[in-house]
């Protein structure tokens, strides 16, 4: 099943047979692999299959049920980080593990010095840190609160935090997913300065350009089982994705169609934030009929306010946010649903669901108080119960019933859920904040289709993303949020991937050669 | 070992889990009454026999739990909707000082007119009284539960400067009481030559109404949503500041109508010490009842049952009473811990 | 005379400023113990039952026939167990540390009261011991040891979070616990031991007031206080510095309002000034609630591993 990869350096890591079960999930099924010195190793996989457990399962994080692990010749203790870090092993989470009230010094040295010393020794920790920093060039303000840093650097503070403890192995968990694609290269640099310094990585990544760009060696994991190890120099990006999925994946092709009307339109919309710089800063933009309008950006540019400003939870400083032709002067959230927005939240978990509440009561949840459902205050339970039936059946929700608590659903269905309390009526514009984050292939596709049939049937949609392939799959026009503001809409077929990075990294410029006659306008 | 949430908590566990809970204080409390010197089996039964024991010590222990169902379902209403509300000893008084402000003889009505008159006006000041940190709490993000707490203590001495002052009885030989409500302000007695007063009756039927309430309706509906999750549900559009309002007033009001129901229903005029805790009290009640309205009912019995039965088993040995509130405070912990092991399941690794 | 120059007599008196100090104590080390307790993420809602305790305990060994000092790390000694007894439902067991508290300060209240009733069943008058006596520093206000002995921790709280490892961790720890988490540190270990080390701080407020202030333990004698140190800890964003200054000023001011009363011969009901701290501690929090910088952890459970 694995072709052997040409022995070189020494073994510097070793899992054996991990089973890891949560529940009736079975995480990772029997994994085993080896890394080498100097290696980089890819762990490629779809969304949920598995790698994040293993590598958390690796720093301690979790206990394997089944599997041994060994670094450097010894078997490492499972269920402790402390032990993993002993052992020579850093890990830089997706979710950064920084504590935004220290400063970035603290928050190496913590736990690296014995709790019951007198004194902190700072000066000792801030000459090894610079130290560091100016031998693998990651460039640091070590006194600098982690609150105040931009997401590169605190990135880089990551990596700091696992070389400070002398790691021989790195582990990296998505780390590109908050970069742009000119960060990204900057990060495939230091690592290469890593592994010639005898480092092994690890890097987790669903996304095949980065492979091909930073790997040795790739790892398929699928359904958490360990699908295959190739050198990366001998396979390539149809053999890895046929692994990845376990069968051919074709991307979603949106018919061309011409847009119509206008449904949505944002002129001068200003949010403040309450300090510095606002929210959204003058931001004009229409979605028509017919038409899917990404965008693009890194998080925290803007995007989280335009889709609470849609959805109806906050409301414009000043501009003008018009649905159909008509001004909406005091949007609310229940405002906007009778208007006709069906709105997707970006968190499902948190923001979209109530999950301690059945899945019919989450289904009506935005229409509760209308006569089908409810009559002088009193709910109609029977005829909420067959909606949701019908509901269920029509989005594919799998689920045991109406009555089943929505926190046991898989983020798929409950996906479905949110797409079916939505959608089923006919909505004239679909705001997607991130609506395929986390899922698997299989959901994925299912809401690219019903977003691409609602597009057809008529709605607008305004989908906001993280994932630029997605853009450029479902999008007709692209636009970029940079520090609250948005750039004109460009044609999706005028704009590569990497002048898109350079807009997301604030270099409007390159507007210039995407859209000369707008520019010079403005 | 790990804590692993169950997919599904059988009602039989649910039902299980307040009793392992109670037993389980009661055993700890057995190695205090056995530190007294006291045999624990006898006098666990003295207590049992105290609280169920004949036709009086029943009554008695009925007409404890009616103060105890209100301020229980106070309780359970606020927590459901995550509003923390641990004013409901405050929120008591108000209702029972205006209670003698508006059964006090200034107006001359017919029974049938006071006593809805009374109640309301006492479910009136103890809605207004959890209005205040409501409002704070959703307009300034003021954390509740310290100015909840904090109120307590500021009625409290308004109750004594009224006592002392405004309100005081002129016939009361100068004890800080007020005069005594008017006659047909007074609740009817359930039982004749008992204590037993209507307020048992208006306490079971709040929590029948209460729990069709909450299933049955929209107001619950929306009720439960913010309680669970306060995001979700303002996203779906519904208002949440409104329902916090709302559970505000009705959690206030239910402790108020508990002050009002025991000065018209038993003491007839109004005290300092018109509660022994009631209002604390009512967090266990709730957290007992697992916040069900139903629930309520049987857990405010179980702790009626132990603080009268106390009072007549530390009468009869050298136990202090005080092992009545130290019970009911383990039976809380023991509930939360109970209440776990509901809703987890331990695992290895 | 009028109200200003009323005043101005009160501030200008030394024995306006002793009492200020004296009446400051138990709120300083009250504040600091829910404040250790908070930076490590675990709201301490037993701190009302751990000082009724404290106090409770610390009398009973004096009045037994031990010295001061050993009533003290009786009290001490019994608030860390309640300290204990919190900190292993709230962190291990990731219980709601609102109702936990809630819980806690039932139990440290009736266990006191049970036990003060066990040993004097039938004491009309309460007992007294010979309390703590004034001590007169050269160049400072005559107070009695724990007062000092207060101040002095301020101090020694603030070194301990800002300039070892160990405060470190705590700060940490209340912030992010998966941060701490993934740096090798032992999360649970250090929440408890905050909380366990917070409350032998409340329990020493108690003792203050049974061996120091008074010289008797009465029912209902902790009276509110520490939900009044819940407030100061807000108020005081945290800081062991801004806690003692919060500490002070709302001294000052109840200082104050007892003086005014006795000026006030009676006019205005006594009440109302009684009313005074419970209120000013409202408005307090009312003022800061909006730029309270929480610790961001607080109240929210930890458990490793969970999905």
């Amino acid at each position: 099943m694995s072709s052997p990869v040409t022995v070189g350096p020494e073994v510097v890591l070793r899992l054996a047979g991990i089973s890891k079960r949560f529940g009736p999930l079975l995480a990772n099924d029997g994994i085993s692999l080896t890394l080498r010195a100097g290696e980089v190793l890819a762990l490629l996989g779809e969304n949920g299959a598995g790698k994040t457990t293993l590598m958390n399962i690796l720093f301690g994080h979790y206990v394997a049920d089944e599997g041994t692990i060994e670094a450097f010749g010894r078997p490492l203790p499972p269920g402790s980080p402390r032990a993993a870090l002993e052992a020579g092993i850093g890990m830089v989470h997706q979710h950064f593990t920084l504590a935004d009230n220290l400063s970035v010094l603290d928050n190496i040295a913590v736990g690296t010095e014995s709790l019951w010393r007198w004194r902190s020794d700072r000066g000792a920790a801030r000459r090894r840190l610079l130290d560091l920093s100016q031998r693998f060039g990651l460039e640091v303000r070590p006194d600098t609160l982690v609150g105040e840093l931009s997401v590169g650097e605190r990135q880089r503070a990551e990596i700091l935090k696992a070389l400070y403890r002398d790691a021989r192995i790195l582990i990296l968990d998505e780390p590109t997913a908050v970069l742009t694609p000119q960060e990204s290269a900057g990060l495939f640099e230091t690592l290469r300065k890593l592994t010639a310094d005898g480092l092994a990585v690890v890097f987790i990544s669903h996304k095949m350009n980065e492979v091909f760009a930073a790997s040795d060696t790739v790892a398929v994991l699928r359904a958490g089982k360990l699908v295959a190890t190739h050198a990366t120099a001998s396979t390539d990006r149809a053999k890895l994705a046929e692994l990845m999925v376990g069968r051919s994946v074709k991307p979603p092709a949106p018919a061309p169609l011409s847009p119509g009307e206008p449904v949505l339109e944002l002129s001068g919309v200003t949010v403040a934030s309450g300090h510095g710089r606002p929210l959204l800063d003058g931001v004009d933009l229409t979605v028509r009929r017919h038409q899917v309008v990404g965008i693009a950006g890194v998080s925290g540019n803007g995007q989280t306010a335009l889709a609470e400003l849609v959805s109806g939870l906050i409301r414009p400083d000043s501009g003008r946010l018009s649905l159909k032709g008509s001004v909406v002067e005091h949007g609310d959230p229940a405002d906007m649903v009778r208007r006709g927005v069906a709105r997707i939240p970006e968190d499902r978990h948190s923001a979209g669901l109530v999950g301690a509440m059945a899945v019919w009561e989450n289904l009506i949840a935005e229409r509760y108080h209308d006569s089908a459902f409810s009559r002088f205050g009193v709910l109609r339970r029977g005829a909420a119960r067959a909606y949701a039936r019908e509901v269920i059946e029509e989005f594919d929700v799998r689920c045991p019933g109406p009555d089943a608590r929505t926190q046991l659903l898989s983020g798929g269905n409950m996906q479905k859920l949110i797409l079916g309390r939505t959608l089923a009526h006919g909505p004239d514009l679909i705001l997607a904040s991130q609506p395929t984050r986390g899922l698997d292939i299989g959901a994925v596709s299912y809401v690219h289709s019903r977003l691409l049939d609602a597009r057809a049937a008529g709605a607008g949609v305004l989908l906001i993303s993280e994932d630029l392939d997605e853009i450029l799959a479902l999008a007709d026009c692209v636009t970029v949020a940079y520090h609250g503001r948005l750039t004109p809409l460009l044609p999706h077929d005028r704009v590569s991937v990497s002048q898109l990075g350079l807009l997301m990294a604030g270099h409007w410029d390159v507007l210039r050669d995407i859209l000369p006659e707008t520019v010079d306008a403005a | 070992m790990r804590l692993e949430p169950r997919t599904d908590t059988p009602l039989a566990l649910r039902l299980l889990a307040p009793v392992g809970a109670v037993v389980a204080a009661l055993a700890l409390c057995a190695l205090l009454v056995a530190w007294t010197g006291a045999p624990v089996l006898r006098a666990y039964g003295l207590l049992f026999e105290g609280a169920v024991g004949s036709r009086f010590a029943l009554t008695e222990t009925l007409t404890r739990a009616t103060p105890l169902i209100l301020t229980g379902l106070a309780a359970a209403v606020a927590f459901r909707a995550k509003l923390w509300n641990i004013g409901a000893e405050g929120q008591l008084y108000m209702g029972a000082l205006a209670a003698v402000v508006v059964g006090g003889g200034m107006l001359d009505l017919p029974a049938w007119a006071l006593i809805p008159l009374v109640m309301i006006a006492g479910m009136a000041a103890g809605g207004v009284t959890l209005l205040g940190p409501a409002v704070l709490k959703v307009r300034f993000g003021v954390d509740e539960v310290v100015t909840t707490l904090l109120l307590n203590f500021v009625v409290l001495l308004l109750v004594s400067l009224l006592l002392e002052g405004a309100l005081k009885d002129p016939m009361g030989m100068g004890w800080p009481q007020s005069a005594p409500v008017a006659e047909a302000a007074e609740l009817p007695k359930l039982v004749a030559r008992t204590r037993l007063h209507a307020g048992l009756a208006i306490a079971l039927g709040l929590s029948v109404l209460l729990w069709l309430i909450d299933t049955r309706t929209i107001w619950g509906y929306e009720n439960r949503a913010v309680g669970a999750n306060p995001r979700a549900a303002a996203f779906a559009g519904m208002p949440v500041t409104r329902v916090m309002l709302r559970t505000a007033l009705l959690s206030g009001g239910l402790a108020g109508l508990a002050g009002a129901a025991e000065v018209c229903g038993l003491k007839g005029y109004l005290t300092l010490d018109l509660s022994p805790g009631f209002g604390y009290s009512g967090i266990v009640v709730a957290m007992l009842a697992q916040l069900h309205p139903i629930g309520v009912v049987g857990a405010a019995l179980f702790i009626a049952g132990i603080f009268v039965g106390a009072d007549a088993m530390s009468r009869a040995m050298p136990v202090p009473n005080y092992i009545a509130d130290v019970l009911v405070a383990t039976s809380l912990l023991c509930m939360l811990v109970a209440g776990l092991l509901a809703r987890y399941r331990l695992r290895r690794g | 005379m009028d109200f200003l120059s009323i005043i101005l007599d009160i501030l200008l008196s030394a024995a306006f400023w002793t009492a200020v100090l004296r009446i400051a104590t138990p709120y300083v080390l009250g504040t600091l113990g829910e404040l250790v307790c908070e930076r490590a993420g675990v709201l301490n809602l037993g701190i009302e039952g751990i000082m009724t305790l404290g106090a409770m305990a610390g009398w009973m060994a004096v009045y037994q026939g031990a010295d001061l000092w050993t009533g003290v790390l009786a009290a001490a000694c019994c608030g860390a167990l309640l300290g204990l007894l919190h900190a292993a439902l709230t962190v291990p067991l990731g219980l709601s540390q609102h109702v936990t508290g809630i819980g806690v300060t039932l139990l440290g209240t009736s266990l006191s009261y049970f036990v003060y009733r066990l040993v004097l069943p039938q004491a009309s008058t309460p007992p007294t011991v010979e309390p703590f006596q004034p001590l007169a520093l050269p160049g400072a206000l005559a107070q009695t040891p724990l007062t000092y002995l207060a101040f002095l921790l301020v101090a020694v709280v603030a070194y301990v979070l800002y300039r070892t490892p160990v405060g470190l961790a705590v700060r940490m720890v209340g912030e992010n616990p998966a941060a701490a988490e993934a740096q090798g540190l032992n999360v649970t270990a250090i929440r408890i031991g905050a909380v366990v080390a917070g409350s032998a701080l409340m329990a020493l407020a108690g003792a203050f007031l049974t061996l120091s202030a008074f010289n008797a333990f009465f029912f209902n004698m902790v009276n509110g206080r520490g939900w009044i140190c819940i407030a100061l800890v807000v108020f005081a964003s945290w800081r062991p510095g801004k806690a003692l200054l919060g500490a002070l000023l709302f001294a000052v001011f109840d200082a104050l309002q007892l003086r005014l009363q006795q000026a006030s011969g009676g006019v205005l009901p006594y009440q109302l000034f009684l009313m005074m701290p419970y209120l000013l501690s409202i408005l307090a929090l009312v003022l800061v609630a909006r730029r309270a910088s929480y610790p961001r952890a607080l109240m929210i459970p930890y458990r490793k591993g969970e999905r």
